[in-house]
C-alpha cells in the first residue's frame, strides 16, 4: 500500500516544480500570487501524505496550521500588493 | 488489497490526474484569467479527492476528523483567496484575451 503514497507524493511535486516555473515567469504579480497559493494548496496535501509514508501521525496538525497560514498570507501579500501598506 | 485500500487507490489516482492538469493549465494558458480557471477550480476538487481517499485507510476516528477538517478548512479557504486575487486583478484593470484582441496583457 505504501508504493500509492509515495506515487502520489511524486506527483504532487512534479506539479509543485510546474508551478513554480509559473511563479518564476509570471508576467504578472496576480500570476505569481495565484501560484503561490496554488503551491501552498499542494504542499499541505503533501505534507499529509508524509503523514502515511512516515507513519507518524503528528505532521496533520502541522497541514492544518499550512492550511491556516497559507489563506493569511496569500490575503495579506494581496492586501499590500493593492494598497502598498497592511495597516 | 480489501475494499477500502482499493477505493483509496482510485481516489488518489484520481486526485493525482486532477492536480497534474491543473498545474499543466496555469503553466500553459494564455492569459491570467484562463490560469484563474484551471487552478481554482482544480485545487478545491484535487484537495478533496486525496484527503477523502486518506480517510478509508486511516484506522483513528480522531485522524479521520482532522483529514476531514482539514479539506473543510481549504473548501472555504481556496474559492476566497481565488475570488480575491480575481477581484484584486480586476480592480486594477487588467484585461482579458480575447480572439481579436491576443496582447491582451497590459
Amino acid at each position: 500500500m505504501s508504493w500509492v503514497y509515495l506515487a502520489t507524493a511524486i506527483a504532487l511535486l512534479i506539479g509543485l516544480f510546474i508551478i513554480l516555473i509559473r511563479a518564476i515567469i509570471g508576467p504578472t504579480v496576480y500570476d505569481r500570487i495565484l501560484a503561490t497559493n496554488a503551491l501552498g494548496t499542494k504542499t499541505i496535501l503533501f505534507v499529509t501524505l508524509l503523514d502515511y509514508i512516515s507513519g507518524r501521525t503528528e505532521f496533520i496538525d502541522m497541514a492544518i496550521v499550512y492550511a491556516l497560514i497559507s489563506f493569511i498570507t496569500t490575503i495579506a501579500i494581496l492586501k499590500f500588493a493593492e494598497k502598498g501598506r497592511l495597516d | 488489497m480489501l475494499w477500502n485500500e482499493i477505493v483509496t487507490t482510485v481516489l488518489l489516482g484520481l486526485g493525482c490526474v486532477v492536480s497534474l492538469t491543473g498545474a499543466l493549465g496555469l503553466l500553459r494558458m494564455p492569459d491570467f484569467y484562463t490560469r484563474l480557471h484551471t487552478a481554482g477550480k482544480t485545487d478545491s476538487l484535487g484537495q478533496f479527492l486525496i484527503l477523502l481517499g486518506l480517510v478509508f485507510v486511516t484506522p483513528d476516528l480522531l485522524t479521520q476528523i482532522k483529514l476531514v477538517g482539514v479539506a473543510m478548512i481549504l473548501m472555504i479557504a481556496a474559492p476566497t483567496a481565488t475570488h480575491a486575487i480575481t477581484k484584486a486583478a480586476h480592480l486594477n484593470d487588467l484585461r482579458p484575451w480575447t480572439k481579436r484582441d491576443p496582447g491582451g496583457e497590459p
